[in-house]
């Protein structure tokens, strides 16, 4: 089971309590299918993406990326249990979805990105830290129905 | 994934109004780095203090950013350009070349901080480009 200190939970509350999924969501998506572009082969049904300013302003995008965000919601919830929690989820991106658990990690490190710049130095080393070991939690928990 | 014209002109554009904080990103990144990684402290055990803000810490992000400057600078050509620093890094400090992608993450986590206007989505695209071949650069020696 993974250790969370008073201080990591403390950390992982603030910035959620903070987050503005409306804003976060959409420019966490757009960013990753930019800066990985092969990260656009799941978003076939999903209209124009053909350059990042067509990316950036696709409201199927923004929508499925503010879904995605709140998807994180059940691991603030049960931060005991995160393993567990994504299950059902891991299932379907494995069965259904067939998304290779490497884009997890590059959805996450550009998730870490949009908040480090909204944050500013508010984002701090010990910050990042929290949120980066909570984020390779969700990752790993999201990996583990593939076989 | 080479450099195209539009990333070599991205980044040189970027690093001009980034690197006038150059000092200030070598210290964070770096301090980032040992902090939130600290299995990179390993190639620091020579180092009195390996805390964030610390001399030695800020000392060499100086000298990290440099070296990046040094490689936007020959852009055209990093292997020819970086030739010394990859010697250097294949023969004597044989930084395993995964942390290069870790400083790299760092380095971007503080330009995000530090330039959040500047450093959108194609930016961050151009630069992370950039880090890739800059790290394949100087590991081009190692075996």
């Amino acid at each position: 089971m993974v250790e969370w200190t008073a201080e990591e939970r403390s950390i992982i509350s603030e910035i959620f309590s903070k987050l503005d999924y409306d804003d976060v969501g959409p420019k966490c998506l757009s960013r990753c299918l930019i800066v990985y572009p092969w990260t656009q082969r799941y978003f076939g049904g999903f209209g124009n993406l053909y350059n990042a300013e067509a990316i950036l302003s696709n409201p199927m995008i923004a929508a499925h990326g503010i879904t995605v965000l709140h998807g994180l919601d059940r691991a603030l919830n049960n931060m005991d249990d995160i393993k567990n929690t994504y299950t059902q989820l891991s299932e379907l991106h494995s069965e259904k979805l067939h998304v290779d658990p490497t884009n997890f990690t590059l959805l996450a490190d550009c998730l870490t990105i949009v908040i480090a710049a909204k944050m500013g130095t508010n984002f701090t080393p010990d910050m990042q830290a929290a949120w980066q070991k909570f984020l390779s939690v969700v990752v790993s928990a999201l990996g583990r129905q593939y076989h | 994934m080479s450099l195209s014209g539009k990333d070599k002109a991205t980044v040189k554009a970027f690093w001009a109004i980034a690197s006038k904080k150059g000092d200030e990103i070598g210290a964070e990144a770096m301090g980032r780095l040992l902090h939130v990684y600290p299995q990179t402290k390993t190639y620091f055990s020579h180092w009195t203090d390996l805390s964030i803000g610390s001399a030695p810490v800020k000392n060499h992000g100086k000298i990290v950013i440099g070296g990046l400057s040094d490689a936007v600078a020959n852009i055209d050509d990093l292997l020819g350009g970086l030739l010394t620093l990859s010697e250097l890094h294949a023969f004597q400090l044989r930084v395993d070349p995964t942390n290069f992608k870790i400083l790299s993450h760092n380095i971007l986590v503080v330009l995000a901080i530090m330039f959040p206007k500047e450093f959108t989505p194609e930016v961050h695209l151009s630069m992370d480009k950039f880090f890739a071949a800059v790290a394949l650069a100087l590991s081009d020696k190692y075996r």
